[in-house]
């Protein structure tokens, strides 16, 4: 319930209202991004930032590394990340 | 991909088994896994094979779906069933077993009920649907409460008018401080869930080292991390220190997500109390919407039943949750209860306790000569 899945940001989709499209493991959907800072501010997300994203938004930025680990444990984590991968499928936000 | 490596090897679990052992000694401590991630981490990977035997964990309360209490499971179900409404909700809910069945029975039953993964996609339902309202089943601790806000904000933003949230977003400190005052549970320190501190930080723990003189150490999901947070609490306890520590450095902030604490705090308040199954009330323990929300507030919008429903006899989920009974020895462990027809709740989410030891089958301690990889 309260898992996190990491993502990487490969397009800005809307900057205004902060959404952006996050690849996991092959899976493109929209997130998010409001709760890493206000729009416009320097330090919110750009395009190649990793995010820790859960229920459709991305909760921190982690480095690559920790994004890479996150994402074998949850592999590993088989039936859980199967399901929650599913469940980012069925995201349609906009 | 060598740092995984590192997470993972075998020579480095063996290793830090090795100092939990050494720093044990011939004493015996127990030590709480707050959060349900950490449990599925630990049974999954069997991280308690490399434990000595003087050492026990107890899988705490951080499941949100394992700690609702059936009377709002039954109120779900009721907005369910109410003419022109959709229920949407996460799908770790849909098996929880309520006072009048599951939302999955409703459902079956001809209930409107939509799995969706984010709040966000039930805002969309909302817009999808204008002559239908849309309530979206909120729960989780304070890593999902800020997705609920900031979704309450943007309907109010754009100016969605058929869709309210009925909450149910809990906290983690009060449940931790419950266990701490909770007379038949005594804990030498406490493994403290990473992904709430992404957005809480580590400060609100300081009370538990403070107040109570135990060690906290918040720690990350691999099985590594695990055993390396349980060394840092014995090197403390060792050290005769009590501190909040963080081990999960590379996603957890001390001060957390400030931005999303606000957005909690712009649109949400405490409830003076909130029952949480097997643990009863407890004070201060959730978020309700703030009046000035009230729009979007499913119990302001709809006379809830409200009804408080007893566990069923045979249910020792809140035994469970304290830790003072072990999954197995549970009666209905794994006969009457099982994940495909759970009594209780520990056996719906893959983070409860009993689903956790029944999709592992560690029905028994094992030994710490690493018998399994992790
Ligand atoms: S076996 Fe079922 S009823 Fe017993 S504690 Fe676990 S979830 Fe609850």
């Amino acid at each position: 319930m309260c898992l996190a899945i990491p993502g990487k940001v490969i397009e800005i989709v809307d900057a205004g209202r902060q959404i952006v499209k996050a690849e996991v493991s092959g899976v493109r959907r929209n997130v998010s991004a409001e709760l890493l800072g206000e729009a416009g501010q320097a330090d919110c997300v750009r395009v190649g930032d990793w995010i820790l994203i859960h229920a459709g938004f991305a909760l921190a930025r982690i480095n690559e590394e920790e994004a890479a680990a996150t994402t074998r444990l949850f592999q590993a984590m088989a039936d859980a990340y199967a399901d929650e991968l599913m469940a980012l499928r069925r995201s349609e936000i906009e | 991909m060598r740092f995984v490596d590192e997470y993972r090897s075998r020579d480095s679990a063996q290793r830090l088994s090795q100092e939990i052992a050494a720093l044990l000694g011939s004493r015996a401590y127990k030590m709480m896994e707050v959060c349900g991630g950490h449990t599925h981490t630990i049974y999954k990977h069997g991280v308690e094979d490399y434990l000595p035997e003087g050492l026990t964990l107890v899988h705490g309360p951080g499941c949100p779906v394992c700690v609702i209490p059936m009377g709002r499971i039954d109120d779900a179900r009721f907005l369910a069933e109410q003419r022109d409404v959709i229920l949407a909700t996460f799908g770790d809910t849909l098996r929880v077993p309520g006072g009048r069945g599951s939302l999955l029975d409703a459902k079956a039953r001809g209930a409107r009920i939509r799995v969706v993964y984010s709040p966000l996609d039930a805002l969309k339902v909302a817009r999808e649907h204008p002559e239908k309202h849309v309530v979206f089943f909120a729960l989780g601790f304070e890593t999902t409460a800020p997705s609920t806000a900031a979704t309450v904000l943007r309907a109010a933003r754009e100016g969605v008018r058929n869709f309210s949230v009925f909450c149910n977003h809990v906290l983690i400190v009060p449940a931790v401080k419950a266990l701490l005052d909770s007379p038949d549970l005594r804990l030498d320190g406490f493994i403290g869930p990473g992904h709430v501190s992404t957005v809480i930080g580590c400060k609100p723990y300081q009370f538990v080292p403070q107040q109570y003189g135990k060690p906290f150490v918040v720690a990350g999901f691999e099985p590594l991390d695990v055993l390396q947070a349980i060394s840092m609490i014995l090197r403390q306890l060792s050290q005769g220190r009590a501190e909040v520590e963080n081990q999960y450095t590379r996603v957890v902030r001390w001060d957390g997500n400030p931005h999303a604490l606000a957005l909690i705090g712009e649109v949400m308040e405490l409830r003076p109390h909130f029952e949480w199954r097997g643990l009863g009330f407890i004070s201060h323990s959730a978020l309700r919407l703030r009046d000035a929300y009230r729009e979007y507030d499913a119990e302001k919008l709809f006379e809830l039943p409200s009804l408080r429903v007893s566990d069923p006899k045979a249910c020792q989920c809140g035994e469970v949750l304290k830790g003072v009974l072990r999954p197995w020895e549970c009666k209905v462990f794994g006969t009457a209860c099982t994940p495909e027809t759970p009594i209780g709740t520990c056996m719906v989410s893959s983070e409860g306790a009993c689903a956790a030891y029944y999709h592992y089958g560690r029905f028994q301690r094992r030994r710490a000569d690493g018998a399994r990889p992790l």
